[in-house]
């Protein structure tokens, strides 16, 4: 029985309609295409309206195939499909002719465009004629969630899904959780002490009971799709066993090996090779730094077991736990696989800290010429001069102190064209920090523009200028050279159409927000994308600003790009209550369009001949192999299977396979083949 | 002096007729400072630098063309090196001096740099090469008010057999000549 | 580079500021001599013209592509690949013009119908620094004659060597090092110093001579007190500034530095055991006693 077809033309307002003759092609679905046996045009079949329209005219009509000729697919085959399904058709009967973005949009000319159009519904009633019923795929829901990285970002989203009932595993690669936020001293725009904010959260997340945390571990792989994710965790050897030790301190204090520079203070001071990265760290156990630990490096010297080493041996003898010692010199990286339903990235930002490109910057050669990171910490309490603003070289307290902002950011010819978004403000943060320790100080500022555009920011620089009394002079620098003692500073202040010549005691680059180090690597391993500067992409940066390219894996915080605490915050919230909506159902929904490998009666099984060119091409891995067996269990052929949770959809393997055994749902030859056939060629 | 913007600046071809002939899109430039701050003769300049390329984008051809600073830039391309935009700075003050003489209006405080500039080439029309004998004179002729300047330094020169009183001419001189006659 | 590929004959274009009964004649008798023990061998392009320096550039840009290029054909129609131009100001227009007229194919047209030549290509101009660098380093270790004693060499580049850097590509423009390594070569301590690529004023030496003063003024204060006794260029307009104006800053700042300043080609030639005469060392405003002195004392 041949189908009934209705054909609704949108005229997209005048978006279509100005180039496209909508009544003319609605006029020519009916005349020459066999089985139409409606056709309408509509202002916006989007609308309400519109949408009613389909569903009376699938009833009214009887139809059982539509084909809606307005925008791409990609905007509203969901909104027609179910439209559809109320009016109680299968979904899968509703076919898009993109008449937008492929024909109105780019072709001025209107008989053209029209013509186009008549050959893209005829294509599309084709394959609708051949359209089956799908129905929806299931697939089950592991309820527990992983949150990569252990900043304000991964700690926030973690607890907020933990404190909704579910479990979280956290995998962090530092031996401390906290991230960044724990190296500043105070934040704006409130000026609150970063660690009293933070530690209570730290404490908490180690506290709470849905939570499991690795620390100094990293993600292996990760298999599998949403809602079922196998994550393959690398727990590196620690040297110490964290159920054993009690954080009592005694190894470090002994540790003779003092003098490792402190990537917790931006290298600013030092701390020994078995250390806790900072006093509030979570958890509160040390870890060897196997590089700079005196046993490590004489054992790789001789090429013997740790263990077997006799130098140092220090922290050992010094651990009280008995009988077994809390510290392991023999412990091996160990590996773990978790299951896991969804994933929120939370893996931050990384402070430009290598500035060689700025050779008129000294490329870092002057050790008074300090990042914005390793400002913070001098200005920490707990940082290596305890609060005091002593500048590294003499430890000298600077009198004359120059800002300079938009460091590596906003800067194309050193390869980054993006705003920091964060250095205007933490610039006025620490002018005020500054004076605030250095009373009598002046504290000058480099800026182009001034982007403080949160609530309360303009306030807060301003309260810097006016209150606080620092200068800001509009102007990128030039140079900065050394001259005694003394940094001269090159810039200029272009209100005034002036060059400016400040000879200061030290020199603050308000450097840039970067991506981490490893982030492509990183993203290639999770199969999510990246932009040119490679922070991750969300799909959609307006409408799903948490979702990553990968369905079931989230993004949360300064991976995504350059932002501040607040934002920051509010978007781990938003992740975590994007996983905990798909937690939050038993089973998930997926669309049909998949492949399948053909199963066929004994004795053939299936046509697939087990060549697997199939399974190369696949981007998403969701071929496997398959033994088909004998009752005694023995293997009559290996055949291709597709993993419906894996597949996307996109056909690769369709289209490779030599003995065509694979079929895409939707997309089978005999509807594509429809379609090109019906294209008139002249 | 101030400068009053009107829609006619702003809506003139400068910045466009600029690019046509040199290539320099000034729309690049977001006004930073940087080639200025670290302009090595902006202390005796008229114009900062970034406002010279600000007088293009906005299209106010009279105060680019009429600067004294578009002489006294030293062509160090200090500012093009440094340009987080990669705006060519100095190779724009070449195209400013080009059309300040191709349409007579270089500023007459510089008469000095314009004056050495063509001594200098008419040795090199003459010649094929410098006679800087005889450039020197061209240009201490037409700037008198320079003649006691640096009096000491050319006896000396002299005496060291480092100023030489006869030219050089090559032997494709007319290759030369035709070269000037091409782009005068 | 290997033996094979060692290229042993350069063309020369010595450009007019360093020819014979010039300003800077000196650089060039010091360039020659030297080649003369060391190599490359260095041949004189036939008939070749004034690039047109700042002042063709500054004024019409043609002109000066015109000019520059014309030089670069000729070297190629006398056979050579590579061509040596001690003088950066030359150096510098011959490479910036050989790439405008890569980039610009209608300028390329305009400027072949006017040298009645085609372009080259495969020319390849080099400035002296980098001539040392990569012919001479090996054979300077091995025939140097003379080690200098307390001799603190500030390299200056000034600008024309290194800027601008996309088109010129050579050594960092920020801190070059090449000049310094070859001071080191030759025996003589590199001073660390932070004016190496800051500009001299360039040819404003006659037409605006008090900038000229003010920022060698700079330079040379730096050099000083970087603990400089000596500096090194490689560039004829530098050096006639560095050189010539060291009595105009004493009058106008006050400080009196007499600091020789010497090409760099004249300290090889000295660390070669040439005679000073030889190499035009009479011939400078600032007496380079001192320097030739200090390569007196100690036969290798
Ligand atoms: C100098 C400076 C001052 C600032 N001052 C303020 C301020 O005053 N107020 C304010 O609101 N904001 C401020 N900010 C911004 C603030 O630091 C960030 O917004 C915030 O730290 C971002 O948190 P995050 O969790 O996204 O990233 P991060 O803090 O970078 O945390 C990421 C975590 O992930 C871990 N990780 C990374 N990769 C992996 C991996 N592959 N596997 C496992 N773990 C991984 C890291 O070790 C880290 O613990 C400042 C920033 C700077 C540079
Ligand atoms: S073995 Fe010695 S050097 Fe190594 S961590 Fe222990 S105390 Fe430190
Ligand atoms: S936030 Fe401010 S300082 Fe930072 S890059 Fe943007 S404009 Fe520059
Ligand atoms: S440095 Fe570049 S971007 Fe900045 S003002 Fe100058 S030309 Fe414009
Ligand atoms: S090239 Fe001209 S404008 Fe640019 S820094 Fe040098 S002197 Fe100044």
């Amino acid at each position: 029985m041949s189908k009934k077809i209705g054909v609704f033309v949108c005229h997209c307002g005048t978006n279509i309609s100005a180039t496209v003759d909508v009544e003319k092609v609605a006029e020519e679905a009916k005349k020459n295409n066999p089985g139409v046996s409606y056709t309408t045009t509509y202002k916006y079949m989007c609308s309400d309206p519109g949408q009613k329209l389909l569903r009376d005219k699938i009833k009214e009509e009887g139809l059982d195939g539509v084909v809606v000729a307005a925008c791409s697919p990609k905007m509203h085959e969901h909104t027609f499909r179910n439209a559809a399904k109320k009016a109680g058709m299968n979904p899968y009967h509703v076919e898009i002719s993109n008449l937008r973005e492929q024909c109105s949009w780019v072709h001025p000319d209107k008989p053209t465009g029209t013509e186009k159009s008549i050959d893209l519904v005829r294509m599309m009633t084709e394959k609708t004629r051949k359209d089956k019923s799908l129905n929806p795929i299931k697939v089950p829901v592991t309820k527990r969630a992983l949150v990569i990285g252990g900043g304000i970002a991964g700690i926030q989203a973690a607890l907020d899904i933990a404190d909704a009932g579910h479990e979280v595993i956290m995998v962090e690669r530092e031996a401390s959780i906290g991230g960044h936020m724990a190296q500043l001293s105070e934040t704006f725009p409130t000026l609150d002490c970063s660690q009293c904010i933070m530690t209570p959260k730290m404490v908490e997340l180690a506290q709470n009971e849905n939570i499991k945390l690795y620390t100094w571990s990293e993600i292996e792989s990760v298999d599998g799709y949403l809602g079922n994710f196998d994550v393959k965790i690398r727990k590196k050897a620690r040297s110490v066993d964290l159920d054993l030790c009690t954080g009592c301190s005694s190894c470090w204090q002994v540790c003779p090996s003092k003098k490792i520079k402190s990537e917790f203070d931006m290298k600013l001071g030092n701390r020994t090779a078995i250390y806790i990265p900072f006093p509030q760290a979570i958890p509160s156990k040390p870890v060897i730094d196997r590089e700079h630990c005196l046993l490590f490096k004489d054992a790789r010297k001789k090429n013997i077991p740790p263990n077997d080493s006799k130098v140092c041996r220090k922290c050992l003898d010094v651990c009280p736990i008995a009988p077994v010692k809390a510290i392991d010199y023999s412990q091996e990286d160990e590996f773990i696989t978790e299951k896991i339903g969804a994933i929120i990235v939370a893996t931050g930002f990384k402070e430009l800290d290598d500035t060689s490109m700025y050779g008129e910057y000294g490329g870092g050669k002057y050790q008074d010429v300090i990042t914005g990171l390793q400002f913070e910490r001098l200005a920490s309490a707990s940082g290596p001069t305890e609060g005091e603003i002593q500048r590294p070289s003499d430890g000298k307290l600077p009198e004359i102190i120059v800002f300079i902002q938009c460091v590596g950011s906003r800067d194309p010819a050193k390869g980054c064209s993006y705003c920091s978004k964060t250095c205007c403000m933490y610039t006025a943060k620490h002018t005020m920090l500054y004076k605030h320790k250095v009373h009598d100080g002046h504290a000058y500022v480099f800026y182009i523009d001034i982007r403080c555009a949160g609530k309360d920011y303009e306030e807060f620089w301003l309260r810097a200028v006016e209150e606080e009394g620092a200068t800001y002079l509009r102007g990128r620098v030039s140079r900065i050279y050394k001259k005694g003692d003394k940094l001269v500073v090159l810039g200029a202040d272009t209100l005034t159409g002036s060059v400016v010549e400040i000879e200061a005691d030290m020199v603050v680059l308000a450097s840039a927000m970067k991506a981490q180090d490893d982030a492509e690597k990183f993203a290639q391993k999770l199969s999510i994308q990246y932009n040119k500067d490679k922070f991750f992409s969300e799909i959609h940066p307006k409408l799903k600003p948490v979702e990553s390219s990968s369905a079931g894996i989230f993004l949360a915080g300064t991976c995504q790009g350059p932002k501040d605490i607040p934002e920051t915050v509010a978007q781990a919230g938003a992740a975590a209550s994007k996983v905990l909506a798909l937690l939050s159902a038993d089973e998930l929904e997926r669309e049909p369009v998949v492949a399948k490998v053909d199963r066929l009666p004994a004795p053939i099984f299936s046509t697939c001949i087990g060549c697997f060119y199939c399974k190369r091409v696949c981007p998403y891995g969701a071929i496997a192999e398959e033994d088909i067996k004998a009752r005694d269990g023995s293997v009559i052929k290996t055949v291709a299977r597709v993993n419906e949770g894996l597949c996307q959809g996109c056909g690769l393997c369709a289209a490779t396979c030599r003995s065509k055994s694979v079929e895409l749902a939707g997309f089978n030859d005999e509807q594509v083949y429809a379609e090109i056939n019906s294209v008139e060629f002249n | 002096m101030k400068i009053k913007i009107t829609t006619k600046e702003l809506k003139s071809d400068f910045a466009k007729e600029v690019k046509e002939r040199s290539g320099i899109d000034v729309k690049k430039c977001y006004q930073c400072g940087k080639c200025t701050a670290g302009c090595p003769v902006a202390y005796e300049m008229d114009y900062m630098p970034n406002q010279i390329i600000r007088f293009v984008q906005l299209g106010l051809r009279r105060e680019a063309l009429t600067s004294r600073t578009i002489w006294l830039c030293a062509s160090c391309i200090t500012c093009s090196t440094r340009c987080p935009k990669e705006v060519k700075i100095a190779e724009l003050m070449d195209v400013l001096r080009e059309m300040a003489l191709e349409e007579g209006v270089a500023n007459p405080m510089e008469k000095n740099i314009t004056t050495f500039h063509e001594a200098f080439l008419n040795s090199v029309k003459k010649h094929g090469r410098i006679s800087e004998f005889w450039m020197l004179s061209e240009y201490k002729r037409k700037r008198p008010k320079t003649a006691l300047q640096d009096i000491e330094i050319g006896p000396q020169l002299m005496l060291k057999g480092k100023l030489s009183l006869t030219p050089h001419d090559i032997k494709g001189k007319k290759s030369i000549k035709r070269i000037f006659e091409k782009f005068k | 580079m290997t033996e094979e590929t060692k290229k042993t004959k350069i063309g020369y274009y010595p450009g007019c500021a360093i020819t014979k009964c010039s300003t800077s004649e000196e650089y060039g008798t010091s360039v020659l001599g030297v080649s003369r023990v060391i190599g490359p061998e260095l041949v004189e392009i036939d008939d070749w013209n004034c690039c047109g320096a700042s002042s063709a550039h500054a004024t019409n840009h043609k002109l000066s592509t015109a000019l520059s290029v014309r030089n670069i054909s000729l070297a190629e129609k006398d056979g050579y690949d590579e061509v040596l131009a001690p003088c950066p100001m030359c150096s510098q227009r011959l490479i910036i013009s050989q790439n405008d007229v890569h980039e610009d194919k209608k300028l390329r047209e305009e400027v072949e119908d006017a040298i009645e030549m085609p372009i080259s290509s495969n020319v390849k101009v080099s400035n002296y620094l980098e001539i040392i660098k990569n012919y001479s380093m090996d054979e300077i270790a091995e025939k140097r004659k003379k080690k200098p004693e307390g001799l603190k060499v500030a390299s200056y580049y000034g600008c024309l060597l290194v800027r601008p850097p996309k088109i010129l590509k050579f050594d960092d423009p920020e801190n070059p090092t090449t000049m310094d390594e070859i001071v080191t070569a030759i025996g003589a301590e590199a001073v660390d110093w932070e004016f190496k690529t800051n500009c001299c004023g360039g040819g404003f030496t006659l037409s605006r001579p008090n900038v000229v003063v003010k920022l060698t003024h700079d330079i040379l204060e730096g050099a000083a007190d970087a603990g400089a006794n000596a500096i090194a260029v490689a560039c004829p307009m530098c050096h006639a500034n560095l050189d010539m104006r060291q009595k105009n800053i004493e009058k106008e700042y006050g400080r009196r530095f007499n600091i020789p300043i010497v090409y760099i080609s004249e300290l090889i030639g000295l660390a070669l055991g040439l005679k000073p005469k030889d190499l035009g060392m009479d011939k400078h405003f600032i007496d380079t006693d001192f320097v030739v002195d200090a390569f007196s004392n100690i036969e290798e």
